[in-house]
Formats: structure tokens, C-alpha cells, sequence
């Protein structure tokens, strides 16, 4: 690899966000907002709100975990001061400075849900922990003071803020160290890398089984946790990769070669595995034990309506990646990776779907305008508010100390 | 690997001045080539000694049946599964540091990797002494092997995680074996080239006729990173099924999904405890503070912050759980077993494990020998402690309560303990005497690229931001290996 890589390249380069990706990213998003005004005017079937709220839940979820993604990202290059990936910095950058947008659009969503009683109706029910009503399920009366709408709605804005102000901070020293160079704001990023990491950690599995654990309320898995934080991790290797190549093929990014590329799908590969081991340690465990409790959560998912997916769930996200990707020319080739990078992220949102749906719409789960329209929404107003902060700054943190580290990478 | 572009900011894999290819190879071979001194005989003694007590009180446990132990009929399983446990546990430092290390291009791991592999060996060694302890009848130990029935013994029980046990473990003992030993062949060819006598003709065997040729470089190389995509998920998968030895369970306390990933977590964090345990001693009496630099004890102090924390996760995440679930089962077992009879052994386990380590948050304490030391000991009594606690408490109040009892170690089950660490050390000893301790050929690979001699040159040469040449000099400060008012 040429040792004068940096010559070549235009460090001052600025993406420009316009043309095609906005006008496709403004079309994606109308297509969501009539997909939402279908599901909750137009369709007539008996659960539609209902369904309409666990698709907006499952796309708002999806949006703030791939943006969270892009914060763990960045932390994660800072605290294990990796030199590699210095040169892309600037897209996990732009996934983190979603996040706040994201954060408010997932807590909207559960507000409306929660008190339309269209979402977690399985525990915020009038009556439900009060023995003399109908509605009494002692199951989750034991546990009220947990789940009880105004602590569950205090958890969501104390987690998700704290996740967005340590997003912003990343982000911002970055952006000074632009300005000034030197080491203060590297060091100051290695700092706030790690507070977020430990705080990350230590409440993500909380926010998880909040979020999507109590659509079934009397369901409970310590591993739920760390499943979905698996989800987030994988389908977010595979945005920040996925905008790398798109980026690269619009003639961007010159400085991040195969080399880079081919670590990335070293990560998606290696995730997808540790994405399944999980899942099948959840599913294994619980099988064999056979308790009826736990049990009952496969049994749903074991029903004509879902048999399918259930699988087809493992086929795309563990078979498809350890197969395609198994080889170094495989993760190499840009096109490969790509196809690997957009098979990931439908297969992780069929892998909320199966988490969300059988709790909440049961035997009446529906493919069809409403779950394509407002992923495709989703997907626009992702695309229109990162490519929106990418084109903010120039595209390589040009005073990263690592940088010459990640321009001469070569594996 | 960009070796050449490396960063000054990264601190230096190799300190001292005037380090040449030769010097390493003498410095790491001191102790190989020489006879042992003072100090290694009394270890070797003492260890020795320790490793006879096991042999003895292995011996009568075989005599007399497993009643040699402490255990009743409500606690079925104690010491035994616990030290089991504990020596996989730390078993798993050495593939984790020589495999994923490796794919992660960390190239510190190259100056620890042959201890940690060492020891992972041993370990593995002394859980497998508990495996054969444990039958009671180890003239029958072949019965867990899928032999045809007319041999004698019945087809497997292919549904047991037991089972899988004897599979996974006899499967990562024997890659770890050869992952080792590939990784030896070039420095045992070292010796070879240097000894004379019957040495050289023991060791001439043992290089299996390496020459040090391109091709065989190229091929090293290619079986390095083959073994190590093999030992990843073979390092993940040992503890996995050990942690299903419990999980599948109906046992409350011993059923819960984390525990496949929890005590993979677990393992990599008591067997970093035990090479930080190890490698502090060897390091000072070997003279190889040059190539096991305090870069290499923070690094392992971060990670073991990193496990400790994740395994904190873990314990926080399953007391919520079983509160969350409304099983009042589970309920009972998690009380009991932080305030029941047992308390002190669930709060050592927490203070050793999740609290204590979180002293690493100062630079001060993990840049101090003396405190990365104690703690690691502090780990390795943590981790003990959390396997007893795990198998004891869950156990010994059953659903039945008129047979709730307590447990009391025998003084066999003691002896056994005691003598697995006697055996343990006893061939890690041996190991320092007739194997390089640090990989020679892997660490000359740093010498032009990671070592402080060819930092300062770059600094001196002005190739290098002042700044961050500064920063260098100022990460040094800590190296009990520089004088750093020298540079």
C-alpha cells in the first residue's frame, strides 16, 4: 500500500448533502407518514392502531438502538485507542448525533401508546393490580412498583438522555480537536468513552427490558438484555458499513480502502455469530428446562402465524453472514459486504418484529402498507438527519493522533 | 499491521537500551539454560510438597469412595464442582490472550502469550484431576466416552450438558495443546541451536526440525491464525457448557439464561487474575521487566476492570430478575443467598469480584506492582468464592424444608483443594525451567517497531509532534523499567 496515502486525498472535503439521497430520503419519509395515517385511518381491520403503535415502537426502537450503535462505536475506538479507524470516525459521529432526535421520537412513541393503552397493555391496565377489580393479574400486581407507568416513562427519559448527552459530548470534542489539534480533546474523548461505556453497560439491559421484555409482562429472561444489545451491535456495524460504501461509491471517503472494509465485516461476522449464541443460549436454555413460564414465550412464537419467521430469523442472521462472509475476499469486496450489510439490517428487523409482535398483536400479526411503510419512513428520516450532520463537518477527523495509523492499514 | 506507522503515543512493548536480537534471545534464556537458583528450589519444594498432599488425599478419596468428603444428602455437589469450576475458569487467560488477541492485532499479547498458554494447560490439568476425582471409580472413567455397548459400559447420555462437558474440554485442551506448542517450535528450535549434549538431542526432537526457513515462517504463520479462528469459539464454548452444567437445570439459582456468556465473562476474568498473579512474580525474579512492561499490567488490569464489571452486570441482572419474575423459588434462592447463612460468602464474592477490582479506576493502583498483585489474589479468592456460592447456597435449602442442612468442607475435600494449587504450580515451575517463559521469536518481532529504544530515536530524530512526543515521555513515568530522568 502506497506509504504516501495521504497525499492523494482531500482532507478538507465536506460531504454535500443534496441531490438524489435527499430527494429519495424526503420521499422514504412521506411513504412513512402515509403508511401511519393508513394504519391509523384508512385500514379497518379490528387491532390496526394496535398495530400501527407496535410498528411505530418497533421502527423508533430500531432508530435509537442504531443510533446508540454509533455512540458505542466511537467509545469503543477511543477506549481501546484503536488506530485503524481513525479515517471513519466521522460516520459513527454522524449516527451519534441522531441520537437525541431519535431518543424524543421513541419516547413520543411509547407515551401515545402507553396511555392510548395501544402498547404494554399487558401491564398498564386500570385495575390491574387492584384485587377486587376484573382486570387483576397478580403477576404483574407483584411487580407494579416496578412497572408502573410513570417510573417505566422515568427510566426511558433518564437512560436516553444520559445516552444522548455523552452521544453529543463524543462528538463535540471531536469537532474541537478539529479546530485546535493536540491532545486535549483525544484525551478528554478517552474520558467521557469510558463513563458512557460503564453507564451503557450497566443500564442498556434495563432500557431492553423495558422497552421490549414487558410487552410480555409475565414473561422474564436474564439474557434479554445482552440479546438485544447483540441486535443493536450487529445492526449497527452494518449502517456505519453500509454508509461507508454508499459514501465510497458516490466518490467519498478515498482513504478508506479494503483494508478498513474488510475489518468492519470482520466484526459483522463476528457478531452475527456472537449474535446467535446468545439467542440460542436464551432458546436452548429455556427448551430444555421446560419450565411453562418461560416456555410460554417460544410456544407463541412456535404457532402457525409465526413458525416461519421464527426461522427464517436464524437463516438471515446467522447462516447468511457466517457463509457469505466466511472468506477474506468475501469481506473484501465491496459489493459483498454491501449485500451482507442490507440482509443484516432487514434480518434484525425481523428479529424485533418476533420480539415485539407476538406480544402485542398475538395471532393477529400482519405483513403488508403498514410494517413496510413506516420502515421505509423510518429508514428516510434516519438518512435525511445523518447525512444532514455528516455534511456539517468535513469527513476524516483530520487531527485525530491515529490517523497516519488508520491511512497506512493494512491487513 | 502497521508497524512501521506505528504511533508514538502507543507506550512501548520493550524498555531498556542497547536490546539487540541476541540480547533477547540470552535474557528470556537465563533461566532455561542455567541451573535454578535458591529461590526456585524452595517454590519447587513447597509446591511439590502440596502436589504429594493431592496425590495422598486423591489417593484416599479413590480408597475409601467420595464419603471422604464433606458432602449430605441435600448438598450433593460442593468443593468438588466448585474447584472444578474455578481451574476451567482460569484456564481460559491463555486461549483468550493467544487467539483473540490475536485477531484483534493486540501486540502485547506477544510477550505474555506462552505463560498464559502454560498455565491454561495446567489449569485445564487440574479441572480434569477434579473430572477423574470426582468418579469415585476412575477405573471407569472411559464410561463417559460414546463407547459401543458391548464394551461394557451404556451408550451416553447424549442429552446430559455433562456430556458435553467431557467433549468441549477434551476438545480446547487438546487445540490449546497444539496452539502451544506451534507457537514453541521456533523458540525450542533456539535451544537447540545453543545447547549441546543430551539437551540438544532431547531438544532436537522436540523442534520437530524446525530450520527457521521462509516456508516455514509462512506456514507458522498461516497455523497461527488458523488455530486461533478455531480456539475463538472453542474458548467461548468450554465455559458456555460448563455454565449449562447448571442452566439446564430446574434448580433455582442454577437456571437462568445469562450463564452461558456470564461465566464465559467470568472465566476470562479469574484467568487474567491468575497470569496478572503469575507473571508479576516471574517477571521480577527472572529479570524480564523489559519485556513485561507496565504497559502489559495496566493493559490486563483494564481488561480485568472490563470482565469484573460485566460480571457485576451479571449478578445485578439475575438478583432483578428473580425478583422480577414473581417465582417465589427463585426469590428465595437469590435471598438467601445474600442475606441466609451463606451471606458471607456472597458478599465476598461481590466485594472481590465487582467492588474491589473497580480499584483499577486509579491509575496509581493499577500502575503499582505491589497492588495489581494483591488484588489479583483478591480475584482469584473471588472467583472461588462465587462457584461455591453459586453450587452451595442454591443447594443446601432445597424445596423440602426439614432437609435443609449446612455444608462442611472434610478435611479431604480441603487437602484436594489445596493440592490441585500444589499441582498446579508445581508444573508451571517445571515449565519455567525448560521452555522459554516468553515467546523470543514473537517479541523480536517488536524490537523494531514497539520498543522504547526505537521511540526515543524517532523522538531525538524529530520524526514525531512534539507534543506527542512529550506525551510519550510522560506516559513512561510509571515504568519501574526506565529511568526516566535518563531520557
Amino acid at each position: 500500500m502506497g506509504t504516501h496515502n495521504h497525499t492523494t486525498h482531500n482532507f478538507n472535503e465536506q460531504f454535500e448533502f443534496s441531490g438524489k439521497a435527499k430527494t429519495w430520503s424526503l420521499v422514504a419519509m412521506l411513504i412513512g407518514i402515509v403508511a401511519i395515517a393508513y394504519g391509523f385511518l384508512i385500514d379497518s381491520s379490528e387491532h390496526h392502531s394496535e398495530r400501527t403503535f407496535a410498528n411505530l415502537l418497533l421502527m423508533g426502537y430500531y432508530f435509537t438502538c442504531i443510533c446508540a450503535a454509533g455512540a458505542f462505536f466511537l467509545a469503543l475506538q477511543f477506549v481501546a485507542q484503536a488506530g485503524w479507524s481513525a479515517g471513519l470516525l466521522r460516520i459513527p459521529q454522524a449516527f451519534a448525533k441522531v441520537l437525541p432526535v431519535a431518543a424524543f421520537i421513541l419516547i413520543l412513541i411509547i407515551i401515545a401508546g402507553l396511555f392510548s393503552h395501544n402498547l404494554y397493555h399487558h401491564w398498564h391496565l386500570e385495575g390491574i393490580s387492584d384485587e377486587k377489580h376484573a382486570n387483576f393479574d397478580p403477576i404483574v400486581a407483584e411487580k407494579s412498583s416496578f412497572l408502573n407507568a410513570p417510573f417505566f416513562l422515568l427510566r426511558q427519559v433518564v437512560f436516553l438522555s444520559i445516552y444522548s448527552i455523552f452521544a453529543v459530548l463524543l462528538t463535540r470534542y471531536s469537532n474541537a480537536e478539529d479546530k485546535l489539534g493536540g491532545l486535549a480533546n483525544y484525551n478528554k474523548s478517552i474520558k467521557v468513552a469510558t463513563i458512557f461505556l460503564v453507564i451503557f453497560g450497566f443500564t442498556q439491559p434495563i432500557w431492553s427490558f423495558d422497552t421490549i421484555m414487558s410487552i410480555e409482562a409475565h414473561w422474564f429472561s436474564t439474557m434479554f438484555g445482552w440479546y438485544n444489545f447483540a441486535a443493536l451491535w450487529v445492526s449497527g456495524l452494518c449502517a456505519i458499513t453500509l454508509t461507508i460504501i454508499l459514501l465510497k461509491k458516490s466518490g467519498h471517503l478515498t482513504w478508506v480502502n479494503e483494508n478498513h472494509l474488510h475489518d468492519l465485516g470482520k466484526f459483522i461476522f463476528a457478531f452475527s455469530i456472537f449474535w446467535t449464541y446468545v439467542w440460542f443460549s436464551q432458546f436452548l436454555l429455556i427448551w430444555y428446562a421446560n419450565i411453562p413460564e418461560e416456555t410460554v414465550y417460544f410456544y407463541k412464537r412456535w404457532e402457525d402465524e409465526y413458525k416461519f419467521w421464527f426461522w427464517l430469523n436464524i437463516v438471515i442472521n446467522f447462516l447468511a453472514p457466517v457463509l457469505i462472509l466466511m472468506t477474506r475476499d468475501a469481506k473484501r469486496q465491496t459489493n459483498t459486504l454491501m449485500f451482507v450489510c442490507i440482509l443484516l439490517l432487514c434480518g434484525h428487523w425481523l428479529d424485533y418484529y418476533m420480539m415485539i409482535m407476538p406480544g402485542s398483536l398475538e395471532e393477529h400479526r400482519d405483513f403488508g402498507i403498514t410494517e413496510i411503510g413506516i420502515a421505509i419512513g423510518f429508514v428516510g428520516l434516519f438518512t435525511f438527519l445523518m447525512l444532514t450532520k455528516l455534511a456539517s463537518k468535513p469527513l476524516v477527523p483530520q487531527n485525530h493522533p491515529l490517523l497516519e495509523e488508520s491511512l497506512h492499514h493494512q491487513i | 499491521m502497521s508497524a512501521h506507522n506505528e504511533s508514538i503515543l502507543r507506550e512501548p512493548l520493550i524498555t531498556g537500551e542497547n536490546i539487540t536480537y541476541s540480547k533477547i534471545t540470552d535474557d528470556v534464556l537465563v533461566p532455561v539454560e542455567n541451573k535454578p537458583n535458591k529461590a526456585w528450589w524452595i517454590g519447587f519444594t513447597v509446591a511439590a510438597l502440596f502436589a504429594l498432599l493431592w496425590v495422598v488425599s486423591v489417593g484416599y478419596t479413590f480408597y475409601v469412595g467420595i464419603g471422604a468428603w464433606g458432602l449430605n444428602k441435600t448438598v450433593g455437589w460442593a468443593w468438588d464442582i466448585t474447584g472444578f469450576v474455578w481451574w476451567v475458569g482460569i484456564g481460559h487467560a491463555g486461549t483468550l490472550i493467544s487467539a483473540v488477541l490475536l485477531l484483534f492485532r493486540q501486540n502485547w499479547r506477544n510477550s505474555i502469550n506462552r505463560s498464559a498458554e502454560a498455565m491454561t494447560i495446567f489449569a485445564v490439568i487440574c479441572a480434569a484431576t477434579y473430572v477423574v476425582s470426582h468418579m469415585g471409580r476412575p477405573w471407569l472413567a472411559y464410561w463417559p466416552l460414546p463407547l459401543p455397548n458391548q464394551f461394557g459400559s451404556l451408550w451416553v447420555n447424549f442429552n446430559s450438558p455433562l456430556v458435553w462437558d467431557v467433549f468441549a474440554i477434551s476438545t480446547y485442551f487438546s487445540v490449546s495443546l497444539v496452539f502451544w506448542y506451534t507457537g514453541l517450535l521456533p523458540d525450542i528450535a533456539t535451544i537447540r541451536d545453543r545447547a549441546a549434549g543430551v539437551r540438544k538431542k532431547i531438544y532436537t526432537i522436540l523442534s520437530f526440525g524446525w530450520a527457521g526457513s521462509v516456508k516455514n515462517w509462512q506456514r507458522f504463520e498461516a497455523v497461527s491464525l488458523i488455530l486461533a479462528g478455531i480456539s475463538t469459539p472453542l474458548v467461548l464454548s468450554v465455559h458456555t457448557i460448563v455454565s449449562m452444567d447448571f442452566a439446564t437445570s430446574l434448580e433455582p439459582g442454577w437456571h437462568t439464561t445469562i450463564f452461558p456468556p456470564y461465566f464465559v465473562a467470568g472465566a476470562i476474568f479469574s484467568g487474567f487474575a491468575m497470569v496478572q498473579t503469575l507473571l508479576l512474580v516471574v517477571r521480577k525474579v527472572m529479570n524480564f521487566e523489559n519485556y513485561i512492561t507496565m504497559f502489559h499490567i495496566e493493559s490486563m488490569n483494564k481488561i480485568i476492570i472490563v470482565t469484573g464489571s460485566i460480571v457485576g452486570v451479571a449478578y445485578l441482572t439475575e438478583l432483578f430478575i428473580a425478583w422480577y419474575s414473581g417465582v417465589e423459588y427463585e426469590q428465595y434462592a437469590f435471598l438467601n443467598r445474600v442475606s441466609g447463612p451463606y451471606w458471607w460468602a456472597y458478599w465476598s464474592m461481590m466485594t472481590c469480584n465487582v467492588i474491589s477490582p473497580q480499584l483499577f479506576w486509579f491509575k496509581k493502583i493499577r500502575t503499582s506492582i505491589t497492588a495489581s498483585w494483591i488484588l489479583s489474589i483478591v480475584v482469584n479468592i473471588g472467583m472461588w468464592f462465587e462457584r461455591f456460592v453459586i453450587i452451595v447456597t442454591s443447594l443446601h435449602r432445597d424445596y423440602l424444608p426439614s432437609s435443609w442442612v449446612m455444608f462442611y468442607p472434610s478435611i479431604v475435600d480441603v487437602c484436594v483443594f489445596l493440592g490441585s494449587i500444589g499441582l498446579f504450580f508445581t508444573l508451571f515451575l517445571l515449565f519455567l525451567r525448560v521452555l522459554p517463559a516468553i515467546a523470543i521469536a514473537e517479541v523480536k518481532l517488536l524490537l523494531k517497531s514497539a520498543s522504547d529504544q526505537v521511540k526515543q530515536k524517532q523522538i531525538a530524530e524529530g520524526h514525531v509532534k512534539k507534543e506527542e512526543g512529550e506525551a510519550y515521555q510522560e506516559s513512561l513515568t510509571k515504568y519501574d523499567s526506565v529511568d526516566y530522568l535518563k531520557v
